[in-house]
Formats: C-alpha cells, structure tokens, sequence
C-alpha cells in the first residue's frame, strides 16, 4: 500500500468515524439493546428476567387479540394510503396543469400543514370532531342528523385524521412524479378521439405511477407506524401495534413484550418494502 | 381539455379539497380568539386571553425553554458529524462507500415508536432520561441523514474549480475546506442545521419515551396537556408554533431555496 492511499484511507476514517460513533450510540446499540430484551422474559409486574427465549413473540403470536390489532394495523395503513392517494391526486393534477398566477401561493399552501407538528393539527381534528365541533353542528343545524355523530374516539375518527395529515407528503411525492408529465400527450389523445375517461386511465394515471408509488410506501410506512394521531384521536379506545408498543413500555412495564412488538412491527415493515420492490419492478418491466 | 381545465367541477373539488387538506388549521386559529372554553362550535367572541394565559403557563415556557436548547444542541452536534460524512461521501471514493451512504440515511426507515423504545432501554438504566444529554442523543439519529443529505447535494452541485485553484495554489486540503468549500455550501449547511432543529424541536414520539420530570419538550407537553384537556390555550401555542416554523421556513427559502431543500 502506498503512502498516498494509506493517507487518503485515514482522511475517509476521521472524516467519518465521528459520525459512525455517533449513529452507533443514537441508532445501533438501542436497536441491538431492544432486539436482546424482546428475548428476556417478563411480565406485567415490570419484572424482567435476563434470559433467552421466545415467549413475547408467542405471546403475541398465541393471541388473536394481537393478530386482530397486527390486521387493523394493516388495514389502517391501507385504508389511509388509497383514501390519502384518492384526496390527494386531484390537488396535485390541477397543480400541474394549473397556469394560475396563484400557482407558487397554491403550491406552498398545499405542503404548508408539513410545518405543524402533527400533535396539532390532531388537536384540530378533535375540535372538528368533537360532539360540539364544526361538523356535528352543521349536520344537526342542517337536520341531517338529531345526535352528533361519533367521530372521535373510534377507528373513524383515526381515518379521517390520519388521511389528512398524509396529503402533503402525498401530494410532493405526485408533484415530483409528474415531472416527466407532458401535457402535450394529454391533448394528442384527446384529438384523436379518446374521451376524457380513456385518457385519464391509459395517459395520466400510467405516467403519474413513479409518483403514486413512491407516495404509496411512504404513506404506509408512516401510518402504521403513527402514534399521536391513533392514541389522541382514538381516545385510548382503539388499539394499533404503535399504542400498544407503547401502553406495554409505559403503563404495563413489560419491555420484553413491547420490544417484541416493535420487532414485529419492523417486521411488517420488510414485508412492505419488498411488495413495494417487485411492484416498481413490474411496472418498470412494462 | 385546457379549455375546459377552469370548468367549475374541477374547481369545486379542489376546493373542497384544500378545504379538507387545511381544515385543523384553521379551526386552531380561528378557536384560539375565541372566548368559550370548551371545544365547539361557533365562536362566541374574540379574545386575547388564551395568549395572555400561555405567557404565564410555566410547563408550556419551560418546555420551549427545553426544545429550544435541545433542538439548538441537536443541530449543532449534528452538524458536527454530518458534515465531515457528507464530505466523505461526495470528495473520497472508498470501498464500502455506497452502503454507508445508506447507512447514514437508515434511521429514517425506522418507526419512531420503535426508535423510541429502543432508546428508553438503553437511556434508563444509565440513568440520562430527562436529561438534554438524554434527549440529544436520542435525536440525533433521525437528524443526521437530513444533515448529510442536504449537505452531500452542495457538495455536489457547486462549481469545483475554485476547490482545484485553491490546492495548485498551494493551499492545505483544511485551508481549501475552511476558506473555499465551506463558504460556498455554506447555504446547504444552513438548511440542514435549521432542518435538524425544526425536526427536533416538533419530535414527539422519540421524546414521550426519554422525557422526565427534569426535562419535558413542548411537544410531549402539548401531548399530554390535548391529552388530559382541551382548552383553546393549545389553540394559541400552536398559533405562535406555526408562527414560528414559518420564520425558519423564510430563512431556509433565502439560505438555500425551498425547493432544493424538499426535493
């Protein structure tokens, strides 16, 4: 080895290792940590006992009070996904195609609710729709409805939220996958006779799918893994492998358990990603 | 078709849209004037009162106090790290060079929650929750990879020649870095600093597992407070947070260019 490259390798090693040490000590060792005691055995009474085995994943596994929260969990990130890509997509069409002056105003408006923390606009969402809120008192003042609905405290309640705090990534993730949009292909399809319908399915849809899939995971990977807006919105009353993580860490003391539902929830996750693989790999293929 | 684009259907939906999309919002504003306090809905009146309450509640100004410094020490460790990697990335070619940069960018494919955990059983038993050592250590994984992202894309798009006339003329690889480099991804740097910063300072889940009694962030405090209550003094602080977030925006926007930063 020669001086140079022997230089060259220790400039790479001080450049880099300050930042090894660190992600080593915020993201290595508490992940290894937490891997190691979803293996210890322990029990509601905060008790952990130092030893190997798989009793919390059998725990969970053995349940099907689990395996319905690891399915309302998936659900929910479904749920939120298609409902997120359906509210979002005609905001970020009508931006592209939008020759408004307005355009940059609109633009900002539509990704300015990034710059709340979520814990407030959950809080929003509780005023909206509480049994005093903005929509219970319209339904009633418009006679829809006698008794305000129960939109908080129930699954219900997380959808909507949820949906809504979604939209603006959803939104840039469409807005960057139109960049290879061109409205000039829109208008040749239409001019040779395919109606409005056919040239949305076979022209706009095909060319925005970078765009709705990259949205697609990244919706996903942060709904299921979502704390607040279930825990705050659900009012303690619905269950979802994030509240749960954190009721067994908090409330019950049982580390070991809760270290195991987060490794399953991590889990869930893989399985995510790789659909998510073959699915762009398909549609490059075509 | 684009004569038909302000046809009034689309312009409808899109409203309502927006409507949906910006909804919480402006009911916080709007509920955070008014004069009942109970959460409905109209607003009875307009007062200042839930604004004059926040200025004296000390659990909502000691945990400003706490994100501000945790969020300032956050930036500036991650800063510290980050770019010297951010270097290494874009300046050095290395063998394993490509799974670092995914290295550094990985803690932003774990769920918080799970993050979370993980760092309250290493942090507990050494006894640094509720501490700001505690809660800088515990942001600094997920502040990182915006740091280097932000700071490796400078790297790359700045015009090099000045680096290469600086070294023939001499001048030390430090010298070129301190003098030439660094003044030119000086913008780069920044958003990545106030990025850091914005992420820690509205972090909430990491921070409801290694708070304490020492150290509450305003978030956690928001949490538990929406938790327990909902009096529209959340409506206020949250009037003045956003406030707040869109000042660093504008600062980003002249720094670097919003766009660049979002990409």
């Amino acid at each position: 080895m020669s001086a140079k490259t022997r230089s060259a390798r220790l400039t790479v090693l001080g450049l880099t290792v300050p930042g090894l040490l660190g992600l080593a000590v915020s993201f290595v060792l508490p992940l290894a940590w937490l891997l190691r005691m979803s293996f210890n055995r322990g029990d509601s009474t905060g008790l952990i006992e130092e030893t190997f085995t798989l009793d919390s994943y059998a725990q969970f596994v053995g349940d099907s009070y689990y395996w319905d929260m690891a399915w309302e969990t998936t659900l929910l990130g479904l749920g939120v996904t298609v409902l997120t890509i359906v509210v979002s997509y005609p905001i970020a069409l009508f931006l592209v195609r939008t020759e408004s002056r307005f355009k940059g105003i609109l633009v900002a408006l539509a990704v300015a609710p990034l710059l709340t923390s979520s814990v407030v606009r959950t809080y929003g969402w509780l005023v909206l729709l509480g049994n005093q809120g903005v929509v219970n008192q319209a339904l009633m003042g418009a006679g829809l409805v006698d008794q305000p609905l129960a939109l908080i405290n129930n699954r219900l309640g997380v959808y909507i939220a949820l949906v809504e705090i979604m939209m603006p990534y959803m939104i840039l993730c469409l807005l960057a996958g139109f960049g290879r949009f061109n409205p000039e292909l829109e208008h040749a399809a239409r001019s040779l006779g395919a109606n409005r319908w056919r040239t949305f399915w076979r022209i706009v849809w095909p060319l925005s799918m970078p765009g709705v899939l990259t949205g697609a995971l990244l919706v996903f990977v942060l709904t299921i893994s979502s704390f607040v807006t279930p825990r705050l919105v659900g009012g303690g009353k619905v269950f979802y492998l994030a509240t749960e993580i954190y009721d067994q860490a908090t409330a019950t003391l049982n580390w070991p358990f809760a270290a195991a539902i987060a490794f399953i929830l991590l889990a869930l996750f893989a399985v995510v990603i790789v659909i998510y693989q073959r699915a762009l790999r398909r549609i490059e293929a075509q | 078709m684009t004569s038909k684009l302000k046809g009034w259907p689309t312009r409808v939906v899109v409203t309502l849209l927006y409507l949906f999309l910006l909804a919480p919002i402006l009911m916080v504003v709007v509920i955070s004037f008014d004069t009942q306090s109970t959460m409905s809905f109209p607003p009875q009146g307009f007062t200042f009162q839930w604004y004059e309450r926040l200025a004296q509640n000390a659990e909502f100004i000691q945990g400003f106090q706490v994100s501000a410094v945790v969020g300032a020490g956050v930036a500036l460790l991650a800063l510290l790290i980050g770019v010297p990697v951010a270097v290494a990335l874009t300046r050095h070619d290395f063998r394993f060079r490509e799974a670092m940069s995914g290295f550094f960018l990985s803690p932003l494919m774990v769920p918080a929650i799970v993050l979370g955990l993980a760092l309250l059983l290493v942090l507990a038993p050494l006894k640094i929750t509720g501490t700001y050592g505690g809660l800088i250590v515990a942001h600094l994984a997920i502040t990182v990879p915006y740091v280097v992202r932000t700071t490796s894309m400078s790297l790359m798009t700045m015009n090099r020649s000045c680096e290469e006339a600086a070294r023939t003329l001499g001048a030390s690889p430090w010298r070129t870095f301190t003098r030439v480099t660094l003044p030119l991804i000086a913008p780069g740097v920044l958003a990545g600093g106030v990025i850091a910063f914005l992420i820690s300072f509205d972090e909430a889940v990491i921070s409801l597992f290694v708070v304490g009694p020492q150290a509450t962030t305003l978030p956690v405090e928001i949490f538990h407070y929406v938790e327990s209550r909902t009096d529209p003094q959340i409506a206020a602080l949250s009037v003045v947070l956003i406030a707040i977030s869109v000042l660093f925006m504008v600062i980003i926007e002249r720094a670097a260019g919003l766009k660049k930063v979002l990409r």
